[in-house]
């Protein structure tokens, strides 16, 4: 955990990390278990939210079913070569993941002074939240 | 601080020290002989890989015998094309070359993609990640810095799994991956390291190499099938095989190759099919993990029970991303002062932006035992820090000299070129991640941080020119 003890106003951050929940195998989920540096933050049951939705929209973008076989079946007839050209279901899924974190970032994460990185850019392992804390006007820590 | 800098380098850079102007000079044409190119993550990546085309290719850093297993292929195919398929064309039907022809395509580029596709390797955690593991685990009662081996337990269908931690990617690896110690990476679903290929085998590539052997079973079998065939309609009429070898002793050499790698393709490719079937991996059926063979109800609790499905889950699931992001740019700092030396330092994490100055996580916790106020993801990077925030207490600007001078000196003892780099570009990663950290908020709050670190930045950059051009000149 980064803390910097300075004097006036700086901006000074911690993180947290939400690990994955395997009780369902190897697709990708997260713990929805509230931890506690957030307590003072936000609303257990926002979060939550956050973490389901997520969680959904990765299954979404794992799920089995008929459309994912149809196209993997026809990519293997083209020796995958498909891939080369054409963007796969899964990362059109990423994208919109990408966007749901931008948008639950401006509206309610960063007013509570949090950030949350998107899962793929720490390989798909954590969701990491930085709390940052206004050390300005003796508030904070 | 800078004079600290200085001390260390100066004895092996130059006979005589230099004073302090002479040094801003030479700083200014290194900094105009080094092109700011912004560098990309495949740059940078730890593990054992090489990179093609810009990051676009990824292979093994041994290749195994993939350029004979090429070569296999495009000997025997080449022989096939030229010696049998003319006669045959002749006296049986053109279908064969057209057949021959789409079976060498398909094993040609799956072989190609097989190789040269991301397995599904992991990026490392990031050091904030490493830390936040260990502290936990700290918490539970183990003082010592050094982390025990160590497992954590997970009901997964329930079906106890072992999720084991990764003392080099500095995480728990996920169910089912596995390190790779040949390309020193975590797999996901890790199958196994083919020497063939000159690759792992694992998620991200899996369908393509069983689509390999599985077309190229047929490619081989169809070969030593159309040669058996050519030899014995030129054998006819009692001319016998001798003859008919002398005349086309192309074929010779196809009959040998494919005959001693048909039944091994074929048996591999009926092993495959037995893993795709039933959702196991090479990897756990050698270890046994699910066969219960200790005696307790065990069954694989990734199988969906249905051959049907585990085949398509296997073969025709979404593509999943490549984890590791080798295109993408490095923050434009890093790109320009790092240097070789940094694919020495095991901890970076090519996917971090945040990227930090690190000397192993050890180095993290000593230094962070010895100055607990400081962070412990920066800890040579603290003087920066204390310039590029000038409101900082004067009580920290103590700690970090004494602690940066014994990072130097630690590095001083090593060898000296690879090492007096190392106190130049960790200082400027670690003010690099101060400045991210700062940037990070910028479009969510107003921060008037953000005027103070530019106005720093140059002068630390310049002083951390300094010490790297001090090197070469001597």
């Amino acid at each position: 955990i980064n803390t910097y003890r300075t004097s006036s106003n700086q901006l000074c951050s911690s993180k947290v990390f939400i690990q994955r929940h395997y009780s369902s195998g190897t697709i990708c989920k997260f713990q929805t278990k509230f931890p506690s540096e957030l307590e003072s933050r936000i609303d257990e049951q926002q979060f939550e939210e956050t973490i389901q939705t997520l969680n959904n929209l990765y299954a979404e973008a794992e799920k089995l079913g008929g459309k994912s076989y149809l196209e993997g079946c026809l990519a293997s007839l083209t020796a995958y070569t498909i891939f080369l050209c054409m963007e796969t279901h899964y990362e059109k899924v990423l994208k919109k993941i990408a966007r749901y974190i931008k948008d639950q970032n401006e509206k309610i994460y960063a007013p509570r002074g949090l950030l949350l990185t998107d899962p793929i850019e720490r390989g798909l392992r954590v969701v990491e939240i930085t709390i940052f804390e206004d050390r300005s006007i003796g508030s904070g820590r | 601080m800078k004079n600290c800098e200085y001390q260390q380098i100066d004895p092996q850079a130059l006979p005589t020290p230099t004073p302090t102007p002479q040094p801003h000079h030479g700083n200014d044409t290194e900094k105009k002989k080094e092109p700011r190119r912004p560098r990309r993550k495949w740059e940078v990546f730890p593990g054992k890989n090489r990179f093609y085309c810009d990051g676009r290719i990824i292979v093994a850093r041994q290749s195994g015998v993939l350029p004979l297993t090429l070569g296999l292929i495009l000997v025997t195919s080449g022989l096939f094309f030229i010696f049998d398929c003319p006669f045959l064309v002749k006296h049986l039907t053109s279908c064969i070359p057209v057949i021959g022809g789409v079976l060498f395509v398909f094993v040609l580029i799956t072989l190609l993609q097989t190789s040269f596709t991301d397995p599904g390797i992991l990026p490392r955690a990031t050091p904030d990640e490493a830390a936040d593991i260990e502290k936990q685990i700290d918490n539970t009662g183990n003082t010592s810095y050094r982390p025990p081996p160590r497992t954590k337990e997970v009901l997964i269908n329930q079906q106890v799994v072992k999720l084991k931690y990764c003392f080099t990617c500095k995480m728990f690896r996920p169910p089912r991956t596995s390190h790779c110690s040949l390309c020193d990476n975590c797999v996901e679903r890790f199958d196994h390291h083919c020497p063939w290929v000159g690759n792992c085998v694992g998620k991200r590539n899996y369908r393509f190499f069983y689509t390999f052997i599985v077309s190229l079973s047929f490619l081989t079998a169809f070969i030593f099938g159309c040669v058996t065939t050519h030899l014995a309609l030129r054998a006819q009429g009692g001319k016998g095989l001798v003859f008919a070898l002398q005349e086309s002793p192309g074929s010779a050499v196809e009959l040998v190759i494919c005959f001693f790698s048909v039944w091994s393709i074929l048996g591999l490719s009926g092993f495959h099919t037995y893993l795709v079937a039933s959702n196991l991996t090479t990897n756990e059926d050698i270890k046994g993990s699910w066969s219960g063979k200790s005696g307790e109800d065990v069954t694989n609790p990734y199988s969906h029970k249905n051959i049907f499905i585990n085949c398509c889950s296997v073969l025709c699931a979404p593509m999943p991303p490549s984890l590791i992001d080798r295109r993408g740019f490095l923050p434009a700092d890093e790109s320009a002062q790092t240097g070789s030396a940094d694919i020495e330092l095991p901890t970076l994490a090519a996917k971090s932006e945040i990227n930090v100055c690190t000397q192993g996580t050890k180095g993290l916790l000593e230094s962070a035992a010895l100055s607990p106020l400081l962070s412990t993801s920066c800890p040579q990077g603290k003087p920066q820090n204390a310039h590029s925030c000038p409101e900082t207490s004067p009580a920290l600007n103590s700690d970090p000299t004494s602690e940066f001078s014994k990072g130097c000196r630690g590095n001083h003892t090593s060898s000296s070129h690879g090492d007096t780099s190392r106190p130049r570009h960790t200082k400027a990663r670690s003010k690099k991640c101060r400045r991210e950290a700062l940037h990070i908020p910028n479009p969510a709050f107003d921060v008037p941080v953000s005027p103070t670190s530019p106005d720093a930045a140059p002068d630390s950059k310049a002083r951390s020119h300094k010490g790297g051009s001090l090197t070469p000149l001597h």
